[in-house]
């Protein structure tokens, strides 16, 4: 028997509210109301909780379970993604995989766990002020909640889609390295995409949130964050709207809270949209401005033997060779890492179509795929997206890929192509339009130095929406401080990943956790008078 | 030659003109196999939109269907009511950018000029839609390099995400767990 703590939890009478249900409207008064369920809003919710405060959380998506999960993509993606796992930006040229379920991203995502690397760190310190953030100062908070969410290195052999990059950057001499990954008797079956079917995953839906719940904290989900209504320096209201059973449209009825204290955890596309919604004091034009993706690109190769990259963990061998062997500001530097390959996901990022793409498909089980993170946002050619929105209040992310983009983006084909080919490929497919599967390292190198560069042409997704509110010391390029306080709103904190005033530069889950560990244990003091909990 | 900006723009108004003129266009006799589809509550796509699909997704998905043409005729079925659920998934906006793309395809003006495709689609060949798909997938123009992503998304996530599509490719489908 599985156990689900969200089914037992709902059975001793959780104060969690499903709005599409409502025929009514609901008023809530709380100590903190925090929008948005993922890896800011859960732990923020576990903190202030523990303290004693009295949390209301609001999420746009579902409360679903591990007894929901069945390893489908069809049935995955329409109900836990963001747009059914196809968000794009303005011009469709990136497609963006976010969660939007209780948990957020945390239920969907690979499990990859890495501290914000201290040149990241440093960087902010220099460009934004940041001077508290220290690796120093960050460090306890990092270990709170790898304690909390058992964030340990994985143990387990990797996959063979894993072991490739490993074996093919070993035949080059470039090092690779062992994930750590947030789970707890992990079955090792590869479908932490679709949502952990064992709970195995330490995600927020299975953590930080049933904590809350269980010390009274209320939740409801299928509720959209309208507003905030601004009285002078303060934020007095938030409005939601509940929305129908699919999520989509609001029903006419409203979710009102009232709060001592508002805490936006609504992700780097949802925060700053709140915000703009919500007209809040932005003299400065900065919401929503500087948004990071880590604009990532592929590469698939034809091995010799079964690969399998649907079974398995996810991600457990990771590459930062090519981000420490170049300075941080200067030519963009790019991560190593594979993605799952199941059929869906396969299917809709490869390119072309008819007899071609069915051969590719027809070959998935000796497919092997890298993936290329961009680090954006450390240079002045790399100023990232802007959020703003379309006439009906949705957000709409804009993200023009530049030049010192694209470069980054052809050095990675090359390097992706030279570590297939090293690990024995039979041929490499770069995951671009023009390109088509080239059978040596010579004849994919000649090709790729060729290939244009331009949205729609070259395949790029990310899994990673960063900034929009970045934190800094100067209101003149920055929304929010060094601790998540908006700048002219007292009583308004933005605790998720769209406080980073740069890219992450790996895979951001536990960056957020730390930092709004940090965030939300300094709310808690300056709300209750006392030393915030600790979690463990 | 026209301009990006011009192009754009042009599609902008064309939308508007398009959805004024639609309604005034006529005859139009839609794919047989769609229009008889009974059995499935369509919440997104009309019969306009699914016939445009039974036309090209064959083409799509050529290779990756079965041979059996009652088999096959019922799977390219599933693949339309699998795009229905998908679009009708997606949030009003993006549901709107789904609805222009099909009235641009639909249309006989723009379907001549900007698709290629002379005739109706019911009666276009496999050679015409291979063509519009390759024109528009290396299309200088990123709008209908877009167009050509969502067509060959949509078909795909439809056919790749049913288990009928799955022995062809060698995946086992999800593990069994007793929960």
């Amino acid at each position: 028997m599985i156990r689900d703590p969200v089914a037992q939890g709902l059975a001793t009478g959780w104060a969690a509210h499903d709005a599409s249900t409502f025929t009514r409207d609901m008023r809530l008064d709380a100590d903190v109301a925090i929008v948005g369920t993922g890896a800011g809003g859960g732990v923020a919710a576990d903190i202030l909780s523990k303290a004693g405060l009295r949390v209301v959380m609001i999420e746009e998506g579902p409360l679903a379970s591990s007894k929901d999960f069945r390893m489908r993509e069809s049935q995955a993606y329409p109900h836990l993604y963001q747009e059914s796992a196809a968000r794009k930006t303005e011009d469709k040229g990136i497609n963006i995989l976010q969660g939007r379920c209780v948990g957020g991203s945390t239920t969907v995502n690979w499990t990859s766990s890495f501290r914000t690397p201290p040149g990241t760190l440093e960087y902010w310190q220099r460009t934004f002020g940041l001077k508290e953030l220290t690796v120093e100062e960050l460090a306890p908070w990092f270990a709170m909640m790898e304690r909390r969410l058992n964030i340990e290195t994985w143990t387990t052999a990797p996959n063979e889609n894993n072991d490739i990059l490993r074996r093919g950057a070993a035949k080059l001499g470039i090092p690779t390295a062992t994930m750590r990954r947030n789970v707890t008797g992990c079955w090792n079956l590869g479908y932490c995409g679709v949502g952990c079917p064992t709970n195995a995953k330490q995600s927020m839906l299975v953590t930080t949130i049933p904590a809350a719940l269980s010390r009274s904290a209320v939740l409801v989900s299928r509720a959209r964050a309208q507003a905030l209504t601004v009285e002078g320096q303060r934020v007095s209201a938030l409005e939601c709207a509940a929305l129908d059973a699919r999520g989509l449209r609001p029903t006419p009825y409203k979710v009102m809270v009232t709060a001592r204290h508002f805490v936006l955890a609504a992700g780097a596309i949802g925060t700053p949209a709140l915000l703009l919604r919500s007209r809040v004091p932005d003299p400065r034009g900065r919401i929503g401005r500087r948004t990071f993706l880590h604009p990532t690109c592929v590469s698939a190769a034809a091995m010799p033997d079964k690969v399998d990259g649907f079974a398995g963990a996810p991600q457990s061998v990771y590459c930062d060779h090519f981000l420490e062997t170049h300075p941080i500001d200067g030519a963009i530097g790019y991560k190593l890492e594979v993605p799952p390959l199941h059929p869906l996901l396969t299917a809709t990022t490869l390119q072309g179509y008819g007899e071609t793409h069915a051969r590719l498909m027809a070959q998935m089980p000796y497919t092997q795929a890298i993936i290329a993170l961009q680090r954006d946002g450390f240079h002045e050619a790399s100023q990232g997206g802007e959020v703003s929105l379309r006439s009906d209040g949705s957000p709409l992310l804009a993200y023009p890929i530049t030049e010192f983009v694209w470069d980054g983006v052809r050095r990675a084909y090359l390097t992706m192509a030279e570590i297939q080919f090293a690990a024995g490929a039979r041929s490499v497919l770069p995951v671009h339009e023009d390109a088509v599967p080239y059978e040596s390292w010579p004849a994919a190198k000649d090709a790729i130095q060729k290939l244009e560069m331009r949205v729609l042409k070259a395949h790029v997704v990310s899994a990673h929406v960063m900034g929009g509110c970045g934190m800094g010391n100067d209101e003149k390029n920055s929304v929010v401080d060094a601790e998540g306080r908006h700048h002219h709103l007292d009583n308004l904190s933005v605790f998720d990943g769209s406080v980073f005033p740069t890219s992450i530069g790996a895979n951001p889950q536990l960056s957020i956790y730390g930092l709004t560990a940090r965030q939300a244990s300094r709310l808690a003091a300056r709300l209750t008078g006392r030393p915030a909990p600790v979690l463990s | 030659m026209l301009s990006r900006r011009r192009f754009l723009q042009a599609g902008l108004i064309g939308g508007a003109v398009l959805v004024a003129v639609r309604a005034a266009y006529g005859p139009f006799s839609p794919d047989p196999s769609v229009a008889e589809d009974h059995e499935f509550a369509y919440l997104a796509l009309g019969l306009k939109e699914r016939t445009i699909l039974a036309a090209v997704s064959p083409v799509m998905l050529a290779g990756a269907l079965p041979q059996d043409a009652a088999e096959r005729d019922h799977v390219l079925l599933q693949v339309i009511r699998g795009v229905d659920a998908a679009v009708s998934g997606l949030p009003p906006a993006v549901q709107d950018e789904v609805a222009q793309l099909f009235a641009l395809l639909g249309f006989p003006v723009t379907r001549r000029l900007v698709a290629g495709v002379a005739g109706p689609w019911l009666r276009a060949s496999s050679e015409e839609i291979s063509a519009f798909l390759e024109r528009w997938r290396r299309s200088r123009f990123a709008l209908l390099r877009s167009g050509y992503r969502a067509l060959q998304e949509l078909i795909m996530a439809a056919w790749y995400g049913n288990e009928a599509a799955w022995p062809r490719i060698g995946y086992p489908g999800p593990p069994a767990l007793t929960k």
